[in-house]
């Protein structure tokens, strides 16, 4: 019925629709031309420091100091990267960075999963409390905390006689910090999300609670515990302030910080070393990212939108 | 249906035994509290109690041995060289958060005016900057920033543009430091308006073109107030790690030209460990929490307010 009555009347309308239709159409078309051309600036934007890195690690010291276009690697060398990966000292950073990410990812999933589990599905006395605080806590940053930790670690030595500045596993303390409580409040969407009929059949079949983490919650919400892990690498491998005010000896260094203090000597600024390093320490997150991107950013915008 | 089977099931044993269930269900919280006990640990530990001790830390002298009461805060008051950061702190934090917001939302728009095939691409390149250690990059922005290899003042020579001294003069730090944080935060606000703008349903626009709206219109009366509330919270979030930031001023100028672009994280790392006052760094940090207080009070009101409404 209302087909018969309105197709009359669009086809009266059609040749003024057709043009305004043009219209629009040119004005789609604009609109998108503008957009590549801001999209291909911002990314130009983007990219130049990285690729500005690049191009100075392929240069010899020579030719950085040289009154060259800075921009163009005129004798392209490998050097940087060779000195640099046959330095005892940048292959103790990367392994230092290598066993304190890996060691704090584990420590944050064994953390935080069950607590995220267990905010999530068995409610108890003061779970909301917590989750709202653990929340909280994720935005106390770390250049409060770093000075009483500082003092803390100073007096823990006094009473117990184990030093832990100045040793890379006191990172192993703190970055669990940074990491959890985003992780717990990450895995909590995730775990919301499963309806509950999938664990309550489950327990009635028999299962227990340990089962019903491992077998349903875990591998369903397999994209958030990615998501999670990567943001907890990430985070731990990227951490400035806590080693640089907490390690201080060269063997005990992690990467940000070792590149930092140990290529700038005094005044004298190795800059071919400092931007190959600097690649090398970008370059795992960078490819992590690139391999996982998708996850990547849905870790991301779960920590804001969820919950 | 499976309900009434789950309902069935629990109600049996709660005939028979219901000291039996009472017991089961104080081991299951039980058991639920001991999940969370490592948590609870490390947040107490690690977080509140050093927030906490820093309160307790700040009323003490220089050698830690005194009580002095607000003694610290006094002479932070009484000298200049605070001011200078209090205020640097706020330029800092304001201007950067709001240029990230607006880039962000401009760029995200750009992403998603153009084709969902490509977007994938364009994406992936603009969260480059967001994804490297940030201490990496501001390195490379040193890099390009040298007083006398500066590859941007190059640039500049070539148009006839004098050499600019990038992390050299105040004004130019100042430039500088809230350039660089721009450009590593702007791309987060771009991933979380794309993904808000994404949610805008499509019926709106088409609506808004019928009433003959224009484009300034449909953004002004569709898009900002359908993304109000991940705008407030994306700049929330922002303004605490901006007005907490480290890395970026620590590595571009280190509070320099003589500690005129310092913020509240990089002179406390000077006066607290460099100099060796640990009270007084304590006192200069704490001046960081009325803010941080302030957005995470906005920040908690929205999630109680969307956990209502789930």
């Amino acid at each position: 019925m209302t087909a018969v009555a309105t197709a009359p009347i669009t086809r009266d309308a059609q040749p003024a629709r057709r043009r305004k239709r043009g219209s629009m159409r040119r004005e789609r078309a604009w609109a998108l031309r503008w957009s590549y051309f801001f999209l291909v600036l911002f990314a130009v934007i983007c990219l130049t420091p990285p690729v500005y890195m690049l191009i100075t690690s392929l240069k010899t010291s020579a030719e950085i100091s040289a009154a060259t276009n800075p921009w163009w690697v005129y004798n392209p060398t490998l050097g940087n990267y060779v000195a640099l990966l046959s330095s005892t000292e940048f292959l103790t950073f990367f392994r230092n960075s290598a066993v304190v990410s890996v060691l704090v990812v584990s420590i944050t999933m064994l953390i935080s999963v069950p607590a995220a589990f267990a905010l999530s599905r068995m409610r108890f006395w003061g779970s909301a409390t917590i989750a709202t605080g653990i929340f909280l806590t994720y935005l106390i940053p770390d250049s409060l905390l770093f000075i009483p930790l500082f003092n803390m670690f100073a007096v823990f030595h006094e009473w117990t006689g184990i030093e832990l500045i100045n040793h890379w596993y006191v990172l192993l303390l703190v970055y669990p910090t940074l990491t959890v409580p985003f992780c717990t409040w990450v895995m909590i969407g995730y775990f919301a999300s499963i309806p509950r009929e999938l664990d309550e059949a489950a327990l009635i079949d028999g299962a227990n609670y340990r089962q019903v983490l491992t077998r349903i919650f875990i591998p369903v919400a397999l994209p958030g515990l990615i998501a999670a892990t990567i943001f907890a690498f990430t985070v731990s491998w990227a951490q400035f302030l806590y080693p640089l005010a907490f390690t201080t000896s060269t063997d005990q260094l992690v990467l940000p910080v070792g590149i930092i203090s140990s290529l700038i000597k005094g005044d004298v600024f190795n800059w071919g070393q400092i931007m190959t390093g600097a690649l090398l320490t970008a370059a795992p997150p960078l490819i992590i990212y690139a391999f996982l991107m998708d996850y990547y950013i849905a870790g991301l915008t779960a920590g804001a939108t969820k919950g | 249906m499976v309900v009434a089977l789950v309902r069935d099931v629990e109600a049996r044993p709660e005939k028979r035994k219901r000291s039996g269930l009472h017991r089961t269900m104080q081991r299951k919280s039980m058991i639920a509290f001991l999940m969370t006990l490592p948590l609870i640990l490390l947040v107490g530990i690690f977080v509140l109690y050093p927030a906490f001790y820093s309160l307790h830390l700040a009323t003490l002298n220089r050698s830690m041995e005194r009580f002095v009461g607000l003694g610290n805060f006094e002479f932070l008051f009484r000298r200049e060289t605070f001011w200078m950061v209090v205020k640097q702190s706020c330029i800092f934090a304001i201007t950067a958060v709001v240029f990230k917001a607006i880039f962000g939302f401009v760029v995200a728009h750009f992403v998603h005016n153009i084709p969902s095939k490509g977007q994938r691409k364009w994406r992936g390149m603009l969260l480059v900057p967001w994804v490297m250690p940030t201490a990496m990059s501001c390195l490379a922005w040193l890099w390009l920033f040298d007083p006398s290899y500066s590859a941007f003042n190059w640039l500049l020579a070539r148009v006839g543009i004098d050499p600019v001294p990038w992390t050299g003069h105040v004004i130019w730090a100042r430039f500088s430091i809230i350039l660089v944080n721009i450009w590593i935060g702007a791309p987060f606000f771009m991933i979380m308006y794309l993904a808000a703008l994404k949610s805008v349903p499509e019926q709106l626009y088409e609506a808004a073109a019928v009433d003959g709206a224009s484009w300034w219109q449909r953004i002004w009366y569709v898009t900002l107030p359908m993304m109000r509330n991940i705008i407030a919270i994306t700049v929330l979030f922002s303004l605490i790690v901006t007005f907490a930031n480290f890395d970026i001023v620590r590595i571009l100028t280190a509070g320099g030209p003589i500690d005129q672009t310092h913020i509240f994280a990089t002179w406390a790392f000077r006066v607290g460990l460099e100099a060796g006052d640990i009270p007084l760094g304590a006192s200069v940090s704490l001046f960081m929490v009325p803010i941080l207080a302030i957005a995470a009070i906005f920040i908690l009101r929205d999630i109680n307010r969307r956990g209502n409404e789930a």
